[in-house]
């Protein structure tokens, strides 16, 4: 059966969607992403979308979804490189995706999971040293 | 309204859907519809054609280019078999799923397109029938 | 229109032409800064031989029959071609009413013994020659109406450039109404060129939008939306106050949205949102004069 690729960068898992999605697919991805956050303990997971033409309601609630499957697993989700025609067409579709953190490309996508991950260590410093 | 070409495509499987898709875009990449439009009328497409095959069992797509004072246009018509759907009204309005979808298919798809008609009886099954103009907004 | 009065302004047509060329030469309402005389005498002798010919036919004073197909050809063609080129209306139908008293002249000339033939024959003629008029007139109306299309949609392209006012920061200054047509056209340019320039600040300054209504807000709205989901954040700046009023009185939702007054505060919002420090150089002015070479 055919599957996407994710791959382990660091903290961080990578999948790039090169094909357009089916249903089934999409379920797939999702299925193997949370898996793999859970096996590695990933802190932050990027989905490039910007090969991807075509972003409907189902595919959009996927991509909420593995958001916020990871993010109860501690793992913050980016979504990077949306085109605008797709950005364009979900809006007028009533799916603004409030939960799912995005940027422009794989890049600024790494930069703003790194910030994220070292705010983080920061808040926990905090609570350790406002508990001793 | 003038139909200028028209072919059928009938949708079983999930494997067809992208198969749909492609064709979609042909058609409308040879009226020389932009980019957003053509994205939105593909995406409309997908909801539709998810519907039918969760909700009726699949069915026939109708792919046509049509034309209305000489602005070209394509409509895609959806004919599915199944149950039909009780209150189309209902099925009509955001956040409303029978399913455990987001209840955004129906009137989401009608947002991005430029024309919209469903109708529906009870057991005999959906005709959804959508139209996007060229260069409609 | 009988075959004799048809006959009859055939036999004249050199001189109809002639008189009828003289009339639209000596007007003063001829544009020749406009039209070159040849290019009138050559227009008008087409116009001419299809009249005339239309008038032998048994429909004459049916100009919408077959007959008139080539004549209102013509006529359209003039009308339009006159309209884009910034002639009157009153010019524009001069052409077809200067005719007309030449071929009264023609007729009057043929009929002189007989008055009640020349009446009858002259209603006729005026008749089909107003209905003529009348299309000249409206296809002038249409041409026009084309001319302002066209500079309606190239109005809406020229009024939306997308501004790369700093590395990762672009500026929409929106001038005029946004409208439903104009606001896709606004959304595309900018995101496209948030990806072409991988900008992750955009703003959009309304203070050229003459009013704010539910309907502009929600435009707004959805091309904020949209840069957000594709990983670019936007500033609305350019809120004066009246428009700070009408939104709060509509019960227009911008919470989620970044707003600020003036373009000036949006970038430098823009600035600490990027970690970007701009200070005054230190120095004299002196040193600054020279290094902009005055």
């Amino acid at each position: 059966m055919e599957r996407i690729p994710i791959l382990k960068m660091g903290p961080f898992l990578l999948v790039t969607i090169q094909v357009d999605l089916y249903d089934r697919l999409a379920l797939t991805l999702e299925n193997d992403l949370i898996n793999m956050v859970s096996k590695t303990e990933a802190k932050g997971v990027l989905i490039d979308i910007s090969a991807v033409s075509i972003v409907d309601s189902f595919m959009g609630r996927i991509l909420g979804n593995i958001a916020s499957m990871s993010k109860i697993m501690d793992a913050t989700t980016v979504v990077v490189g949306m085109q605008p025609a797709v950005a364009i067409t979900l809006v007028e579709l009533g799916l603004t995706l409030s939960g799912v953190h995005t940027a422009l490309d794989v890049e600024q996508g790494m930069e703003l999971l790194r910030d994220k991950i070292g705010q983080l260590d920061k808040d926990e410093e905090g609570l350790y040293d406002s508990f001793i | 309204m003038i139909v200028l070409s028209k072919e059928k495509l009938p949708i079983q499987r999930e494997q067809d859907v992208v198969l749909f898709r492609n064709r979609i875009k042909e058609l409308a990449t040879k009226i020389g519809m932009s980019l957003v439009n053509q994205t939105k009328l593909i995406t409309a497409a997908s909801e539709l054609v998810r519907n039918m095959l969760r909700y009726g069992g699949g069915g026939i797509t109708h792919l046509e280019i049509v034309s209305r004072n000489s602005i070209p246009g394509v409509r895609l018509i959806f004919v599915d078999e199944g149950p039909g759907i009780k209150d189309v009204t209902l099925a009509m309005k955001d956040g409303y799923s029978t399913g455990k979808s987001l209840g955004l298919g129906l009137p989401g798809a009608k947002r991005l397109v430029n024309e919209f008609d469903i109708k529906s009886e009870s057991g005999k099954g959906t005709t959804v029938t959508i139209i996007r103009w060229k260069n409609g907004l | 229109m009988n075959k004799e009065s048809a006959a009859a302004l055939k036999s004249k047509k050199k001189q109809i032409l002639e008189n009828w060329l003289s009339n639209q030469l000596q007007d003063a309402a001829l544009r020749d800064d406009l039209m070159s005389v040849a290019e009138l005498q050559q227009q008008s002798e087409e116009f001419l031989t299809a009249l005339i010919k239309a008038f032998g036919t048994s429909s004459a004073e049916d100009t919408d029959s077959e007959g008139y197909e080539p004549i209102r050809d013509i006529l359209n063609e003039i009308s339009i071609s006159r309209a884009r080129q910034g002639f009157s209306p009153r010019e524009t139908s001069s052409y077809i009413l200067s005719l007309k008293e030449v071929l009264s002249n023609v007729l009057e000339d043929r009929f002189k013994e007989d008055p009640a033939t020349l009446y009858r024959e002259i209603i006729s003629m005026n008749k089909i020659m107003d209905s003529l008029s009348m299309v000249t007139m409206e296809t002038y109306i249409k041409g026009r109406e084309e001319v302002i299309l066209r500079q309606t949609n190239e109005m809406s392209e020229i009024s939306t450039p997308v501004i790369r006012v700093w590395e990762g920061i672009l500026a929409l200054p929106i001038i005029g109404t946004l409208d439903s047509a104009r606001t896709q056209v606004v959304m595309e340019a900018l995101l496209e060129e948030i990806v072409a320039t991988g900008s992750r600040i955009a703003i959009l300054d309304i203070s050229g939008v003459p009013t704010v209504d539910s309907l502009v807000a929600q435009h707004l709205i959805k091309t904020v939306s949209a840069a957000r989901l594709m990983g670019a954040e936007c500033i609305i700046s350019g809120i004066r106050a009246e428009i700070a009023q009408t939104i709060v009185h509509l019960g227009i939702d911008l919470t989620n949205i970044y707003t600020k007054a003036t373009l000036a505060s949006a970038l430098k919002m823009s600035f600490s949102m990027l970690n970007i420090q701009v200070t005054r150089a230190t120095g004299t002015s002196q040193n600054n004069k020279q290094n902009f070479g005055f």
